[in-house]
């Protein structure tokens, strides 16, 4: 089959490679200190409270996350049949938006270890709250999030487009 | 309790130590005896205001008061945060208790924010008059108030909506709501205001539910009170600074904030106007000894959260200050519209002293952190490398000149308290891996080299021989009254000759009536002559506890305690000749160093009795 029918050989190393590159853009931002926001973190500390071990578990499974969810792109791409990667790039846009606005917003509410702004004194909550688009890990979270998520989308879109135009 | 008449219509600007704090660990009011809540920030501490009568007549207030000349009487509910002010007049007496709810507003309805106040007549009958005027973002919206139910309010602006839930007949008058009742004894009436940000308003039940919320909250805070270890003849006094530290602690993220006001002056009529809505490094030493001496094990642990990953964003170097959730965008502002306390301008929204630069702030983490660990607490392998890696900056930083710690504009300085706490620093870390808790490996060497050569300096050049005595800079003669902490920070010990000469200088040329300044009056260049420093005036206390002069200490900590306001608040400074407050309030710092003076009378006390 070819890329184009929306599946090759192929997808699983590229989704693997386009989590990476989200990845290490993500940490990145942390260490030049653009924001504090560690999305394995926070998954890791859903299942322990150790900053070590959450660290670990988060990688793991943040990692096959991206890795499955690429799938979910490449379904979107064969739905519409458009294998580029600017289509990506929108998608990661989209899903950015989403991640922002509404996920990160909603994990107070289901974190076990989270503080919510509707959480009193008598909570004990360790993990502060993202806050709008996230803000509250840093000013310029929302922009390094859109990113990542905009190279995860375009890195996906690209090696299909790429795979195409050396098929054709 | 003490007593204070007003008279009928008399409407005047209340002293700054005439305000009493509630709060819900994310934000707090300031509530005038005379019952009118002029400061409240929502939802944070360093959000806008919606209230700020504080700073100008028209910025906001929500009043609640007799209509005829009146005495109050003030007191906390003992061990909580529950503040009740009883105004008596000719005709009758009536109680009002103002709390910030302590509520699961996630297991629950109850907004994200509210303040509850009660009127409850205890004898006769008492006319009062109630004006609610909100001004959102520091006065500067007025948003018209609109009726939503019978007894619901609301004022709202582009995402925040605040909610008025009371069950009088208030008349709308322009921008604000007015009432007059009479209350007779044994009735009783709530005032809910609630507040939401970017969703949908809740409105929080009045009545029996309000009372009940009132009840969960006394109780959560005697709970939590209970905590408290200390047992010896100041512990109402500690328990209340501990109460007001609490109240400053942000719960969301772990951050205490300095104070919850900004641009109270330390002039009156002056210029000495700063926002301290914001979290300073300087005390973190100090502020994680208390915190863990008293018992408190749950606030050091997320105070010790935020000092290590909150300032992330800048490590390994370190700002001075930072935001609740460890940001360092505090530009600072001047809000022109606002007349400032007693004409005090200009008021500042936001902090400039962040692009200062301050050395003695990795020592304090780094203290701060081995306090932590040696209470027993667990340092993870991450905040171990963090702490490692300040031990460099230090390493490469010491020898800078810097602001010092009291911020001091202008030119950078060689102060010697800054090359102390670098000692400080990698003393603590060289502490630390000796007792196994972090590993320095191949760091160890050049740490212990280092720490000698600053100690080298701070003998060679900090100390003056012809005075006898430590100065505030290396080769200098000014003299500075964070010294006083050379001892509590195990530089020195007390019994040291050269601490003591350093004591009675610090003594002959800063103190005044038993307080201490900073530092000579007008050393900082700035312009009018600020007050006597709360928190060094402490730390005179723990200098002579830590002689083991108990006596002495004891009568230096009551002389201190009497300039606190009748619930036991402190502010930052304090005016020698009136005892008036100054500067923002309550001073979280202050009350730091009256829990920390405590703390080493009780310690000199055993030392003695064994």
């Amino acid at each position: 089959m070819s890329a184009s029918d929306g599946f090759s050989w192929y997808l699983p190393l590229w989704a693997l490679v386009a989590t990476l590159a989200m990845t290490s853009i993500l940490e990145a931002s942390r260490g030049l200190g653009f924001s504090r926001l560690s999305l394995p973190f926070l998954i890791g500390t859903f299942v322990t409270d150790q900053r070590g071990r959450a660290v670990v578990i988060g990688f793991i499974v943040y990692t096959l996350g991206g890795w499955l969810f690429a799938f979910v792109y490449f379904m979107l791409f064969s739905s519409v049949r458009i294998y580029t990667w600017w289509f990506g790039a929108l998608a990661g846009l989209v899903h950015g938006l989403f991640l922002l606005t509404c996920a990160l917003p909603l994990l107070p509410f289901v974190h076990p270890r989270m503080a919510s702004e509707y959480h009193s004194a008598s909570a004990i909550r360790q993990l502060e709250p993202p806050g709008f688009l996230a803000m509250n890990y840093g000013y310029h979270t929302p922009l390094s999030t859109l990113f990542a998520q905009i190279v995860y989308g375009a890195t996906l879109g690209g090696f299909v487009e790429a795979a195409n135009w050396m098929n054709s | 309790m003490n007593r204070q008449t007003s008279r009928a219509g008399e409407l005047h600007q209340p002293e700054i130590k005439d305000y009493a704090i509630i709060g819900d660990c994310r934000t707090a009011a300031l509530i005038s005896r005379e019952g009118s809540l002029d400061w409240l920030c929502l939802p944070n501490f360093s959000s806008p205001s919606a209230f700020a009568r504080l700073l100008d007549p028209d910025a906001g207030h929500f009043s609640i008061r007799p209509q005829a000349s009146f005495t109050v009487e003030r007191q906390y509910v003992p061990e909580t945060a529950v503040l009740e002010t009883t105004f008596k007049t000719a005709s009758g007496t009536v109680r009002l208790t103002d709390l910030c709810p302590v509520s699961d507003s996630v297991g629950s309805l109850l907004p994200m924010r509210e303040v509850l106040r009660i009127v409850e007549g205890i004898s006769g009958c008492v006319e009062l008059e109630i004006e609610f005027a909100p001004r959102l973002h520091y006065g500067r919206m007025r948003a018209p108030i609109r009726r939503l139910t019978d007894a619901v309010w609301r004022c709202g602006g582009a995402t925040e909506l605040l909610l008025l839930n009371c069950n009088l007949e208030l008349v709308d008058d322009g921008p604000t709501l007015k009432a007059t009742t009479c209350v007779t004894g044994g009735e009783r009436q709530h005032f809910s205001l609630s507040y939401v940000e970017r969703d949908v308003g809740t409105i929080a039940p009045i009545g029996a539910d309000a009372d009940a919320r009132c009840g969960r909250t006394i109780a959560w805070w005697r709970s939590w009170s209970g905590l408290c270890n200390f047992m010896g003849r100041e512990r109402d006094m500690v328990l209340r600074s501990a109460i007001t530290l609490k109240l400053m602690t942000f719960c969301l993220s772990g951050a205490i904030v300095s104070a919850p006001t900004t641009s109270l002056p330390e002039t009156i009529g002056g210029a000495r106007n700063w926002d301290y809505r914001y979290c300073w490094l300087r005390d973190a030493g100090l502020t994680m000894s208390s915190l863990v001496d008293l018992g408190f094990h749950e606030e050091a642990s997320s105070y010790l959260g935020w000092l290590l990953h909150a300032t992330r964003l800048t490590r390994p170097n370190l700002r001075i200050l930072y935001d609740l959730y460890g940001r360092t965008n505090v530009r600072e502002r001047i809000a022109g519209w606002l007349a400032g306390y007693m004409n005090s301008v200009p008021v500042r929204i936001g902090n400039g002293a962040i692009m200062q630069r301050q050395l003695d702030v990795h020592g304090q983490v780094i203290a701060a952190a081995q306090i932590f660990a040696a209470s027993g607490r667990k340092l993870g392998p991450l905040e171990a490398k963090m702490l490692a890696n300040f031990g460099d900056v230090v390493c490469k930083q010491w020898r800078e000149p810097d602001n010092g710690i009291w911020e001091i504009p202008g030119a950078r300085r060689s102060y010697t308290f800054s090359k102390v706490m670098c000692w400080v620093a990698l003393d603590r870390l060289l502490s630390l891996h000796e007792r196994g808790i972090i590993d320095l490996g191949a760091r160890e060497t050049p740490f212990r080299q280092t720490r000698a050569d600053i100690a080298d300096c701070i003998e060679s050049d900090g100390f003056n021989a012809d005075l006898g005595s430590y100065t505030a800079e290396l080769s200098g003669h000014e003299m500075d009254a964070a010294l006083l902490l050379l001892v509590r920070f195990g530089y020195k010990v007390a019994s040291d000759p050269q601490m003591i000469a350093t004591y009675d200088r610090i003594e002959q040329v800063l103190g005044c009536d038993g307080l201490l300044y900073r530092y000579r009056p007008g050393h900082d260049g700035l312009k009018g002559r600020e007050g006597a420093f709360g928190i060094v005036s402490f730390f005179a206390v723990v200098h002579l506890a830590e002689r083991d002069l108990v006596q002495e200490a004891i009568q230096r900590f009551d002389h201190l305690c009497a300039f606190a306001n009748d619930v036991g608040l402190f502010g930052e400074e304090i005016e020698p000749q009136s005892g008036r407050a100054l500067g923002n309030y309550p001073q979280a710092f202050t009350h730091v160093g009256l829990i920390h003076s405590a703390l080493a009378i009780e310690r000199a006390r055993r030392r003695i009795a064994q």
